[in-house]
């Protein structure tokens, strides 16, 4: 196995991208990661992405958008695993370029959400979950949060409010990201007076639906300084699935892919969760922020709000998280969203976060799936 | 409109039908070629009763295709009490009254309409028990 680098990365505007169809988003987060690069040459394109078949009658998308992007011959496809598939396809080309096969590979991650009604969105969206035994009972992704939630508060003794610091940390840390959906800091109270989406589920505690792109370019560590001036090398890559649907875990509270994908994450990068200069976490809603730490080592069970309320997660905190404003206020281009946390953490690494800029040497991002069935994590180092 | 589809899982979703694995003994729900405790193959039928606990709750107000006549809903787990959790949707109960922990029973209700020629799902639905 070779060692292997990001010396590219490129990222669209998230929101609701009227103007821009789901391929040219992506040819733009492919351009913009091959320009960030002096590669002149890919060998291959993994494209995650979701809901195109459902929402855009468009399928075969990993050649449309090698195609498209000015790629033709490389080797090219789509990689679905619901809102992980852009971590999915970030683990393929690191598989790729590792293994010896390929030399400059692409990850991109891109959905286009809006160019389908609401309903339709909702419903495709939920397909992620066991068709059969959840969707079936006309459930969504809140909702399904809202399940994780509410047990959560009731096993744990957390109130609504205690959750808080999730949504609060994200859209501070999103004012500062010039890509971010949401770009005004909201308090505790504004928090608190929120609508319900999914009781208890409230507005700030899920994150948006939107369009997006993301790439990174890939390559082998001992060549990196030749293609990029700031290499970032990747020290772990590790996936790990767990039961689909909620109610056929044995401990619905417990990430068991969260924590073994990361375990195994920690162990090929030989580091432990308190040497993480930062973590890029899946806050698709705050009850996956609070498990998701819980799960990876950075808090006890039932714990993590409890250290969110004292800081340890905020950009001065010891571990800071979704530091360009994650899934939250950055926005929730689903399976772009993988791919977004990884670009995020190759600019802190590379000194390139603005006014979040942390001092930042390793960085981790974790991608859920659905419920968190799904688990992709990934350690860089500058 | 895809029958097979939906008559497959018939039995499960009107009658309750699991299975109990003949290799470690646990409760299966729902029913599954290889055992999810012990991933050996080899179940007997059985029919849970149908009764059981609120283990968690949720409301859709913002329904998937095919559910919106029905907003606002109420989605929850249920604890069997056999011991399987399911999903399934609250019934006959409005959201305020419904906590973690209240009995509940099944009730065969209509999931969904499928298009406007579609056909008509029926499967399993929960409503408080009926306290004598
Ligand atoms: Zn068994």
């Amino acid at each position: 196995m070779r060692d292997v680098s990001i010396i590219g990365i490129g990222q669209t505007d998230v929101g609701e991208r009227w103007e821009r169809s789901l391929r040219d988003l992506a040819v733009d987060a492919v351009v913009a990661a091959m320009k960030d690069s002096h590669a002149e040459r890919v060998d291959a394109l993994y494209v995650g992405n979701m809901l195109s078949g459902e929402l855009t009658a468009q399928e075969h998308l990993g050649t449309l958008i090698a195609d498209w992007s000015g790629l033709g011959g490389a080797e090219a496809y789509k990689v679905e695993a619901a809102d992980a598939s852009g971590a999915a396809a970030v683990r393929l080309a690191y598989l790729g370029v590792a293994s010896g096969i390929h030399d400059f590979v692409i990850a991109c991650g891109v959905e286009k959400t809006t160019d389908a009604d609401a309903e339709t969105t909702n419903a495709a969206w939920s397909y992620g979950t066991d068709a059969e035994y959840e969707g079936n009972q006309g459930i969504t992704m809140p909702s399904m949060a809202g399940l994780l939630m509410r047990r959560y508060m009731h096993e744990f003794s957390v109130a609504h409010e205690d959750l808080a610091p999730f949504a609060v940390i994200a859209h501070a840390n999103g004012a500062n990201n010039p890509h971010a959906m949401f770009r005004s800091p909201i308090s505790a109270a504004v928090y608190a007076k929120a609508g319900m989406v999914a009781d208890p589920v409230g507005m700030f505690d899920a994150a948006p639906l939107c369009d997006g792109a993301a790439a990174v370019l890939l390559c082998p560590t001992e060549v990196a300084n030749r293609f990029a001036s700031r290499p970032v090398r990747i020290r772990a890559s590790a996936a790990a699935s767990d039961r689909l649907a909620i109610h056929s875990r044995n401990d619905p509270l417990f990430l068991r892919a969260a924590h073994l994908s990361a375990e195994r994450a920690y162990m090929q990068a030989g580091v432990a969760p308190h040497e993480l200069d930062l973590f890029e976490l899946h806050d698709a809603f705050s009850i996956l922020a609070a498990l998701s730490l819980e799960a990876c080592g950075f808090a006890g069970r039932g714990k993590a709000a409890e250290l969110a309320k004292q800081g340890v997660f905020d950009l001065q905190g010891k571990t800071p998280i979704c530091t360009m404003g994650g899934l939250k206020a950055r926005g929730h281009p689903i399976a772009a969203s993988g791919v977004y946390q990884i670009v995020e953490v190759v600019q802190q690494l590379r000194g390139e976060a603005g006014a979040n800029q942390i001092e930042a040497h390793l960085g981790m991002a974790q991608s859920l799936g659905g419920t968190g069935a799904t688990a992709i994590t990934h350690i860089l180092e500058a | 409109m895809n029958v097979a589809r939906y008559w497959r899982t018939e039995k499960t979703r009107y009658g309750l039908v699991g299975e109990t694995c003949r290799i470690c003994g646990e409760p299966i729900f729902p029913p599954r070629d290889l055992c999810p405790h012990c991933t050996e193959a080899g179940q007997d039928v059985r029919t849970f009763g149908g009764k059981g606990e609120v283990y968690s709750f949720s409301t859709v107000n913002d329904a998937p295709a095919g559910y919106s006549e029905y907003t606002p809903y109420t989605v929850a787990l249920i604890k069997l009490q056999e011991g399987p959790l399911l999903t399934a949707q609250l019934t006959d109960v409005d959201e305020p009254d419904v906590h973690i922990g209240m009995p509940v029973e099944m009730v065969t209700r209509k999931l969904k309409e499928e298009g406007e020629n579609g056909m008509i799902v029926y499967g399993y639905k929960f409503r408080p028990v009926i306290q004598a």
